[in-house]
């Protein structure tokens, strides 16, 4: 259809009752039963906020606790170490972060909102389960809240395996199962979620967006929504089976009645693998919008781009046992289960190297943005490097469980995926609110959390290495020194944090107001919601646009 | 004007379609996980990973000289109140040859209880050259009260095992056996269906 014709249909909108023009609905109608993809978006990124600020504080607790050896602060009444308290602690992080922040951010929140306006399409496919995904995953947060408190909360890691998970080994109590809950319900939610935006980008783009010119961010969505729908079904099976294990007597896990735990550990990690991908995919689109703005270059190698995190989704299927190197499997399995870990090093090669070849010879502006994604790339790098010494079988048996683990997944995702998350909120917050942050505050955000999480999470190698342990309360003396330092980089990060706070209700209330786009896209990275005003209309697109 | 109605209905129309393309790929997932289950005992039983050992009803033809070391080792679960434990500590066979063994159990209370083994034998990757003839462990144990029972193994490593490389290594395989304590009806049909199958 062209414009011409979409021009005339929307003049005579009103005779059939569409509600076509920027009439808004009051304020609870529009934010309570929301099927507008962008209050959706806005809705998702207020929630990641908030489930971000609980989650970091329970990072300073444990920070605190870390600084020095000994037990100072998570003690029982008698003043004994509180293990379990730790433990209740570290899997309420983990999963906060996981479900409650990255994934509702970059998918819900910058999904929802740039999605649809990147495509050319009025809305998602289906705004009403768009509202229902929202709406699963607030009572979801409160049962995982609830998780930690209730029962002596539930320490079993992120990963719940049982027999820890399971009765009989200290978690009779209902917490565990409120986690499961909370699990299936966020599950759920961000399967809505994917079936939503698949649907969408493959049947609302507007006329001429081919799937090859659809921006890097539409097609990491496409990836990450194909991603959620294959494994976040198989975690929901593994979780169910362990609550009625649990609950109803079955005997999935349990060697007493033929089971076997280990299948938990394979079903969740067949989860889980992808899973990271689903945290990290989002992220690389948001990055290469950024890098190609800001270098005012088209991205180097487009249709690698795209087809490197296809490639990067299909393989992350077959790569889920380099979690369990150390359960005991035989040398062949662990033989292949390396070889795939690092082919994943390519297709993310080719990513990492076309960001820079995008950069080259550009006319880079180190705004904001470019900075976060610049931070992004470099740390990515990182913990890619350690990924891929992880990913050696005999390495791993070393530093499984160590705190080098810890470092490398949290250089790939507290400082990948969330660097993404600020670098997606700095370019887009001119088009989602209409004002512009002070361009020294996001300086300042940046380089404060860029000193600071590095200075969390490098010396964390160090301790790996030198054989610490993670999930413990406590460690021997030998280890104060880089924990002192990485304690120190969590307060320093802590307070980047609560300064970004202030920025964003700076910019919501006093920022400058800007122009449709702002950050001067050039045609060779324009991308569609560059082309309506900030914010956009409540309905965008009344012509629905034409892409040569 | 239909035009546009036309559109927007075709658009619907295509929507519905994928989404629910898409929910039967998330429903043929999450029944997926729970097949996971046979499929992996079946995996186990046939590939002999974990050290899931194999069931034979005859000792093969050959029989080589090479021998093996075969250890015995019991565990009792802390609910069944019972003794177990091998009559021997170890057995030398020959490759092929019928190994014969036996344990001891002891029903410690004077009230039947009812036991069921789990088993498997290391190094894992030997499980598909360990075969079984006869064992306690295919069916429920149930002893009266302060009953003691010698309960039977026959088994033999198999000579294929000599034709495989990764297997050269291999002079001591250690059997195990744990005992766990057999309760409800549910738990004692999953368990026949575990081990008869």
């Amino acid at each position: 259809m062209n414009a011409a014709n979409t021009a005339t249909a929307t003049a005579t909108a009103d005779d059939h009752g569409h509600d076509h023009d920027d009439h808004k609905p009051g304020f609870f109608a529009r934010w309570f039963m929301s099927t507008n993809h962008k209050d959706i978006g806005t809705l998702y990124i207020i929630f990641s906020i908030i489930a971000g600020l609980i989650g970091g504080l329970f990072s300073m607790y444990m920070r605190l606790e870390l600084q020095e050896p000994g037990v100072q602060f998570m003690t029982m009444e008698d003043g004994s170490p509180d293990g379990h308290l730790w433990n209740v602690i570290i899997t309420a992080h983990g999963l906060i972060m996981v479900f409650f922040v990255v994934m509702p951010g970059l998918i819900g929140g910058f999904g929802n909102w740039f999605v649809p306006l990147m495509i050319g399409a009025p809305d998602m496919a289906f705004p009403r389960l768009n509202n229902i995904s929202f709406w699963l995953i607030v009572p979801a947060f409160l049962l995982l809240l609830g998780s930690a408190v209730v029962g002596g909360g539930a320490g079993t890691g992120w990963t719940i395996y049982p027999p820890l998970s399971s009765t009989g080994y200290g978690h009779d109590a209902i917490a565990v199962d409120m986690a499961i809950f909370a699990l299936h319900l966020a599950g759920a939610s961000s399967i809505l979620g994917a079936a939503n935006f698949i649907t969408t980008i493959f049947n609302m783009r507007a006329p001429g967006m081919t799937l090859h010119k659809m921006p890097l961010f539409v097609w990491a969505m496409l990836v990450t929504a194909f991603l959620l729908v294959l494994a976040v079904p198989v975690l929901g099976g593994a979780i169910t089976m362990l609550l009625t294990d649990r609950n109803f007597g079955t005997d999935f896990f349990d060697y007493a009645g033929g089971g076997d735990p280990l299948l938990f550990q394979h079903l969740f990690w067949f989860f889980g693998h992808p899973e990271v991908y689903i945290m990290i995919l989002p992220a690389f689109g948001i990055i290469s919008q950024i890098v190609s703005t800001f270098s005012k270059k088209a991205i180097f190698g487009y249709l690698g781009m795209a087809y490197a995190m296809v490639a990067i989704g299909f393989v992350g299927f077959v790569v889920w046992a380099h979690h369990m190197y150390t359960v005991g499997m035989d040398v062949n399995v662990r033989a292949y289960f390396t070889a795939a870990t690092l082919i994943i090093a390519v297709p993310t090669g080719i990513k990492i190297f076309s960001w820079i070849a995008t950069m080259w010879g550009g006319s880079i502006e180190f705004k904001t943005p470019m900075l976060w994604a610049i931070g992004f790339i470099f740390l990515f790098t990182v913990g890619g490097v350690t990924g891929v010494v992880l990913a050696n079988a005999g390495m791993d048996v070393a530093l499984h469980d160590t705190y080098y683990v810890v470092a490398h997944f949290h250089y790939v995702l507290s400082l990948g995926a969330v660097f993404a998350l600020f670098a997606g909120f700095y370019y887009w917050i001119g088009k989602m609110s209409g004002r512009q942050y002070p361009e020294w505050m996001g300086c300042v955000h940046f380089w404060m959390t860029f000193i600071g999480v590095n200075t969390v999470f490098f010396p964390q190698h160090f301790l790996g290495l030198a054989g610490m342990p993670r999930r413990y309360i406590d460690y021997p003396d030998a280890y104060e020194g880089w924990n002192m330092v990485s304690s120190y980089g969590a307060y320093l990060t802590g307070a980047a944090t609560v300064f970004f706070v202030f920025v964003v209700f700076y910019t919501l209330f006093f920022g400058r107001r800007v122009e449709a786009n702002y950050w001067n896209a050039q045609p060779q990275s324009l991308t569609l919601e560059w082309t309506v005003s900030s914010p956009p209309p409540f309905h965008q697109f009344d012509i629905q646009p034409a892409v040569k | 004007m239909s035009n546009q109605n036309d559109k927007h209905a075709e658009v619907s129309r295509k929507n519905a379609r994928t989404g629910i393309i898409v929910l039967g790929v998330i429903i043929a997932m999450a029944g997926l996980s729970y097949a996971s289950v046979p499929l992996y005992n079946a995996f186990c039983r046939i590939t002999g990973f974990g050290g899931t050992t194999q069931t034979a009803d005859a000792l093969p033809d050959t029989v080589l000289d090479r021998t093996v070391t075969v250890q015995f080792n019991a565990d009792t679960h802390r609910d069944l109140p019972w003794y177990f434990r091998p009559e021997m500590r170890e057995i030398e066979v020959q490759l092929g040859q019928k190994g014969v063994t036996a344990f001891t159990a002891r029903n410690k209370t004077e009230k039947p209880v009812t036991g069921t083994a789990i088993y498997n034998v290391t190094p894992l990757k030997v499980g598909k050259y360990f075969h079984k003839i006869q064992c306690f462990c295919f069916d429920e144990q149930t002893l009266g009260p302060l009953e003691e029972a010698h309960m039977p193994v026959l088994f033999y490593v198999d000579p294929k095992m000599n034709e495989d490389p990764d297997m050269d290594d291999v002079k001591t395989i250690t059997l195990s056996y744990s005992f766990f304590k057999a309760e409800t009806q549910e738990l004692d049909n999953a368990l026949e269906g575990f081990y008869n199958q």
